[in-house]
């Protein structure tokens, strides 16, 4: 067999196993899974730039926000359809990708680490600078009327779970392809050895730009679903913490592994899940976990798998 | 009220902002200058002092100079010390690589934090200040009669925020004599400088970034217990400062205590100006939209020699 039918048979399993999650398990856990499946997009959009090109960013929030409110505001002052909503929050994160893009990689390492933060920070205040129509920390509930997307209705557990596993699967098969291809191989070689890349004539700029608006759409595709499938779209998804999210899930599953993220974002959701109903500091298994991930494991729990299988994609 | 006694109120403000972020931010830069790395979680050290002056002087009854006095020693000493180690059992065994640092100082930023969240709570509680005695402002004028002074003006402040700048210049010019004049100061410049060479001249480094971690620690905590009778203690209060010292530390230049002083007064003082004549969240987005493109565009001047 080679890579790329492993790799095709790899996916499918994971994404049949999802279908069949929904009906084994209870209603509260699949729920959870719905949520889990937006985060780990997120997740799968960071992953494209902090695993496989090596730009550690301190602010996908951004991205994450601007899916979130280009889709949440045009539904709730323009009154537009789903489908159409969606699109201009794909457009927005696409945008601010662009922009932060070209502004952020003039710089690198910690400072690309800095500037990232700071843009993040600028479009968070920004939310709680316009908060006449945001809302602000409070932010405002999408009506269910407005969620019914081609006949689905949203708010409806059912539809919700595959809608959210649908956009999984499209977004795991466009990086399983993508991590395959000479575009993909080369952010690899650009992560391992950015000087030798560039000899070998590659334009890095070119193709860490192309990352970060890959990643930054991924994520914006994200938090546009989120605001949809669970109709609330606040401040607080723009702070710092979602930000910190995306890093800790894929730490925690394994950076530059295609199916990482995902094990990282359900053990991290379940974690905080679980320690949220003994204290009201859940927060603190978040600065453990990540404090152990780099000091004991920084190449995570697929990467530790990976150990073993070496062909793992 | 006119123009000019707005401007001058709001100038005394951010001169206690700029004092106590003065002491924050130099205990950021020599963490980064000497040691290069950027600690994310130094906002909590400085949360730390605060919340440990509050449990001190709750500690000690009499009168509240003397609890206060007690706290402006211990707060620093014990939030240097958690500080060390902290450097010890995480940052040295990742071996100071910038990133990683990043990500394991975010982490300690949500312990200390949350840790604080469950012992000492989600209030802010009030510490006493040991003296605070309201004192009358004079103000100039230029009227139709010429010069003339009045007071008592109807503006006052009190001696205790006089005293803290006061004291915030007096502990930084003792840091830059320990700095230029002393050994320490010497070991620390030459572990700035190079620090293999440092080690080859027979420099414990790892003793020495221990310590320079726990003395930026402390002077953030100091920092927080000058200004904690002005503000409250609140688990949450470390965001501020940390924003505030990272534009100042990236403003003023890498690990130099000087430019770093000139950041904090200026960004201090802007940063009360601004907040008494707009919307602070305005002042902030100015603020960190600045910094980013003070990185952007002017990496080499402001973010290091260092090249990666």
């Amino acid at each position: 067999m080679n890579q790329a039918t492993r790799s095709i048979i790899l996916h499918s399993v994971v994404v049949a196993l999802l279908v069949a999650m929904f009906f084994i398990l209870p209603e509260y856990h699949s729920g959870n899974l719905a949520r889990i499946l937006v985060l780990a997009v997120f997740a799968m959009g960071y992953n494209v730039l902090f695993g496989y090109t090596g730009l550690l960013s301190l602010g996908h929030a951004l991205f994450f926000a601007s899916g979130m409110y280009g889709l949440g505001l045009s539904i709730q002052f323009l009154h537009v359809s789903p489908v159409l909503a969606l699109c201009i929050g794909l457009v927005t994160a696409v945008v601010v990708s662009v922009v932060i893009g070209f502004l952020a990689l003039r710089t690198t390492g910690v400072a690309f680490m800095i500037v990232t933060l700071m843009f993040a920070q600028a479009g968070y205040l920004t939310v709680l600078l316009f908060g006449e129509y945001t809302r602000g920390d409070e932010g405002f509930v999408i009506q269910r009327a407005e969620r019914i997307m081609a006949g689905l209705d949203l708010t409806q557990p059912m539809p919700r779970y595959f809608v959210a596993l649908a956009l999984f699967a499209i977004c795991l098969f466009l990086i399983a392809w993508l991590v395959h291809s000479r575009f993909g191989k080369t952010l690899v070689a650009i992560r391992e050895n950015e000087e030798r890349a560039r000899m070998l004539g590659y334009d890095i700029q070119r193709h860490k730009l192309i990352a970060v608006i890959i990643s930054g759409t991924l994520s914006g595709a994200a938090g546009a679903a989120y605001a949809l499938l669970f109709g609330y779209a606040g401040a607080s998804f723009a702070a710092v913490q979602y930000s910190i999210l995306p890093l800790l899930y894929v730490l925690l599953g394994g950076a530059g592994t295609t199916i990482g993220p995902l094990i990282g974002t359900v053990f991290m959701f379940y974690l905080i899940d679980i320690s949220s109903e003994f204290t009201n500091a859940y927060l603190l298994v978040a600065g453990v976990v990540l404090i152990l991930l780099t000091v004991f494991a920084p190449q995570g729990l697929a990467g530790l798998v990976r150990k073993r299988f070496a062909w793992l994609p | 009220m006119d123009f000019g006694p707005h401007l001058f109120i709001a100038s005394l403000e951010g001169a206690i902002t700029a004092a106590v972020l003065a002491l924050t931010a130099v205990g950021l830069s020599i963490v980064f200058g000497i040691m290069r790395v950027v600690n994310v979680a130094h906002g909590e050290f400085y949360m730390l002092g605060a919340v440990l002056a509050w449990w001190v002087t709750s500690l000690i009854a009499g009168h509240p100079a003397l609890g206060f006095t007690v706290a402006l020693i211990v707060a620093p000493l014990l939030v240097g010390a958690l500080a060390v180690v902290c450097d010890q059992l995480v940052l040295r065994r990742i071996n100071y690589d910038p990133e990683r640092t990043i990500v394991a100082t975010i982490g300690l930023l949500y312990v200390i934090q949350q840790f604080t969240l469950m012992t000492f709570g989600p209030e802010a509680r009030p510490v006493e200040a040991p003296f605070n005695k309201r004192i009358a402002l004079p103000w100039f004028e230029f009227g139709d009669s010429g010069f003339t002074l009045i007071w008592p003006w109807g503006m006052s402040t009190t001696t205790y925020k006089l005293a803290v700048i006061v004291a915030a210049i007096v502990i930084l010019l003792i840091l830059y004599l320990v700095m230029t004049r002393t050994k320490t100061g010497l070991i620390m410049r030459a572990t700035q400088l190079d620090q293999e060479m440092a080690q080859a001249h027979g420099i414990a480094v790892n003793k020495v970034y221990a310590l320079v971690f726990g003395l930026g620690a402390a002077l953030a905590a100091l920092g927080a217990v000058l200004v904690v009778p002005v503000q409250q203690a609140h688990y949450l209060m470390g965001g501020d400062p940390l924003l505030l010292s990272f534009i100042v530390v990236i403003i003023g230049g890498l690990g130099s205590v000087p430019g770093t002083v000139v950041a904090a007064v200026l960004i201090g003082m802007s940063d009360g100006i601004i907040s008494v004549f707009f919307t602070p969240t305005l002042a902030k987005i100015l603020a960190t939209v600045l910094v980013a493109f003070v990185l952007i565009f002017k990496p080499d001047g402001l973010f290091g020699k260092r090249r990666e």
